[in-house]
């Protein structure tokens, strides 16, 4: 390892730990990886704590607690350039259902001392606190991309990493459509890429766990799911999942609902 | 000169090497604890809270989530209680590919512990990485039973974080047997290889520590437990599953978001392959039972530090039951078995890699969760982990600062804590006074 080995920081809030782990499950490139970067801090792998400042930080998880909105600044000044990754650190992650609910109502439903647990009200990405660089979608990330990423950023390069829906996944790889096919429930056309088409191959439709494209066409999207006879609170649930705090997703489902709203309404009304 | 004060304080703020974010605080009076605490500062996540109104068939995707390490226990252990729910049993092939899944779950967990967040405490490393230019055998072996574990979720799941294979009644998509035999090679190498690692474990430098525990674990007629069986202890517990709410009790105290248990008017117990191993040591593979015997472990083994062994053991176990379930495969007719709606409740333990995992669920007619109670290994083992530090203390008095965090440290890993599970941990805190 030179001296000059770039620092490498990774960074745990409200996640399962998964993203992270990612970067462990690298096995066979993790021990080149260790040996291209000094890594700084990573306290699932080490106690070895260095402290800042840091040239790249992987920040995994949601903002949730006031402690950890204070502590994401902090690491935002002591890092040149800072990743987030995974579903939970770019979107809020599936803790995000709590922004449709009143927080007590859940926490009073887990915990026997709702006055000892201090919680926000809502879960949000990194993004919503601190200026991020990258992000990296998934719940939980590819381990390809992410090593891509480290790659790109080291060598100060653009990441390449698709865009486009998972739908182009299906077509590059030749996979026949569940959807048109097997009339499967896919959110394939409205998902970021990533994941190799990785249900589809499976059998089953994709459920939206690496969040929303960029610009998809949710409405769209959403008016297919109700002429297949797909019953509103069906299409809530599948906009409001492991992406649930990402814009696009979240205003898809709450449109829903509000349609949903008016038709009983105007029913109610004949 | 710290062993002339007669007392102070041990801290570690922030348990490196577990999965999640916790930590310990102790104080010690001479060679006393006066105060233990693990303190898990996961932010909590609420998922037994936004579980209701959710469809059944997403709990195992849902579930899976807390935690990245041992998804598939939390897919098993939730489309299981569900099925009991329902009144579905999967039984035959689509049975056997469920231990499949999860011997490479434990596979993969086991060996991510044993090798890269356990054994470099062993051998006085502050991580695998810097170990691995000592001991760059041990160390790429690890990594490649790791990956054997990695392959058999990512080849049957879909993939190794969160696989996206499993759903109630079994999976999507059935793999063939042509599919399933590229792993055996592998998986052959692997057997091997945890044979050695029972070996090299058994002959690392033990602290001296036991306690008698109350041991709890599943247990089944036939097999070394894992989806199913009857619960039971080395103090003559014994019921089924669907009794777990009368005798475990979960608290809430102020120093942690994780919910802690007990056995009501006994205590603590200790859930984990300690306690597998222990009362289940007839129901291992002939291979596993011979290389215990080998490494010179048989019940009961009462010192919580050869948890490593066991582990080591328990890899021999999953990678003979891997290779028996692939060789003699054939392909169920159908990829699973059908699930209706009904209303029901119902309760389910799977053995976790790090202990017994409890889901109980309530459904209505429309498949719809009414209400869901999860509690994750991690939770069970808090009071215990608590206990082995008090009872550590004159050790730790003994020893300099820095030596005795890093005792206590080791002594929480013993448990592989999962703090994103039970959070549902570690800073290390010692005050000598």
């Amino acid at each position: 390892m030179a001296a000059t080995a770039p620092r490498l920081a990774v960074w745990k809030f409200a996640s399962c730990d998964g993203c992270q782990l990612s970067l462990l499950d690298l096995e066979d490139d993790l021990l080149a990886v260790a040996g291209a970067v000094e890594i700084a801090s990573f306290p699932e792998a080490s106690r070895a704590v260095g402290p800042g400042p840091y040239d790249v930080s992987l920040v995994e998880g949601s903002i949730t607690t006031p402690h950890d909105a204070e502590r994401i600044q902090d690491i935002r000044r002591n890092s040149r350039i800072l990743v987030a990754i995974g579903s939970c650190a770019t979107a809020g992650g599936i803790q995000a259902l709590r922004n449709f609910h009143a927080v007590k109502d859940f926490v009073s439903l887990v915990y026997a001392h709702p006055t000892y647990i201090d919680t926000l009200a809502t879960s949000t990405p990194i993004s919503e606190h601190v200026k991020v660089d990258h992000e990296l979608h998934g719940c939980p990330i590819n381990k390809r991309q992410l090593l891509e990423l480290l790659n790109a950023t080291l060598n100060g390069r653009k990441p390449v990493i698709s865009p486009h829906p998972v739908c182009t996944e299906c077509k590059r790889k030749g996979i026949v459509c569940v959807m048109v096919a097997q009339d499967l429930v896919c959110m394939g056309p409205v998902t970021h890429a990533g994941c190799g088409a990785l249900c589809p191959r499976y059998q089953r439709g994709c459920f939206g766990c690496y969040g929303p494209s960029d610009a998809p066409n949710t409405a769209a999207f959403a008016s297919s799911l109700d002429f297949h006879g797909l019953p509103p609170e069906a299409s809530v649930r599948l906009f409001r999942s492991f992406a649930a705090g990402a814009p696009e997703f979240r205003d898809q489902s709450l449109a829903i609902e509000e349609s949903a709203k008016r038709s009983t309404s105007s029913k109610a009304g004949h | 000169m710290p062993e002339q004060e007669s007392s102070r304080t041990l801290k570690v703020d922030y348990l490196a090497r577990v999965e999640g974010e916790g930590s310990i605080f102790m104080r010690l009076e001479g060679q006393q604890a006066r105060e233990v605490r693990l303190q898990i500062f996961e932010p909590p996540r609420f998922f037994e809270g936004f579980l209701r109104g959710r469809a059944q068939s997403e709990a195992p995707d849902i579930t899976a989530r807390i935690c990245g390490i041992c998804p598939v226990a939390y897919q098993m252990s939730s489309s299981h209680a569900i099925e009991r729910a329902l009144g579905v049993t999967v039984e035959g092939a689509l049975r056997k590919l469920r231990r499949l899944l999860y011997a490479g779950e434990y596979i993969e967990s086991h060996a991510l512990h044993l090798f890269m967040l356990h054994a470099p405490d062993f051998l006085g490393y502050e991580d695998a990485l810097l170990m691995a230019k000592d001991h760059p055998g041990v160390v790429t072996r690890g990594l490649r039973m790791k990956k054997i574990g990695n392959a058999v979720v990512e080849l049957l799941g879909g993939r190794e974080i969160h696989p996206i294979n499993v759903r109630l009644g079994g999976f999507y998509r059935l793999p063939a047997r042509s599919e399933l035999e590229t792993l055996l090679p592998e998986l052959e190498w692997g057997l091997e290889a945890a044979r050695e690692t029972v070996s090299w474990t058994a002959g690392l430098a033990y602290p001296e520590f036991e306690q008698d525990y109350e041991f709890v674990s599943l247990r089944h007629p036939d097999e070394y437990p894992v989806n199913e069986g009857r619960i039971v202890s080395n103090k003559g517990l014994d019921i089924p599953v669907e009794q777990y709410d009368e005798i475990f009790v979960e608290e809430h105290d102020e120093h942690s978001t994780a919910l802690r248990s007990h056995i009501k008017g006994r205590g603590p117990y200790l859930t984990g392959p300690l306690a597998r191993f222990n009362l289940n040591f007839d129901r291992l593979r002939p291979p596993a039972r011979q290389a215990a015997l080998s490494a010179g472990l048989e019940p009961a083994c009462r010192n919580p530090f050869k948890s490593l062994i066991v582990r080591a053991i328990e890899l021999v176990q999953v990678f003979d039951e891997a290779l028996a379930i692939i060789r003699e495969y054939q392909p169920p007719p159908v990829p699973h078995v059908d699930i209706p709606t009904r209303a029901g409740t119902g309760h389910a333990i799977t053995e976790a890699p790090r202990g017994m995992l409890f889901h109980r669920y309530t459904v209505d007619a429309e498949g719809i969760i009414q209400d869901a109670k999860i509690v994750a290994p991690t939770s069970q083992n808090q009071r215990i982990i608590e206990e082995d530090l008090r009872l550590l203390a004159p050790q730790l008095a003994a020893l300099d600062p820095a030596r005795a965090t890093w005792l206590a440290e080791q002594a929480v890993r013993n448990y592989d804590p999962c703090i994103s599970c039970s959070c549902h941990f570690l800073k290390l805190d010692i005050e000598r006074v």
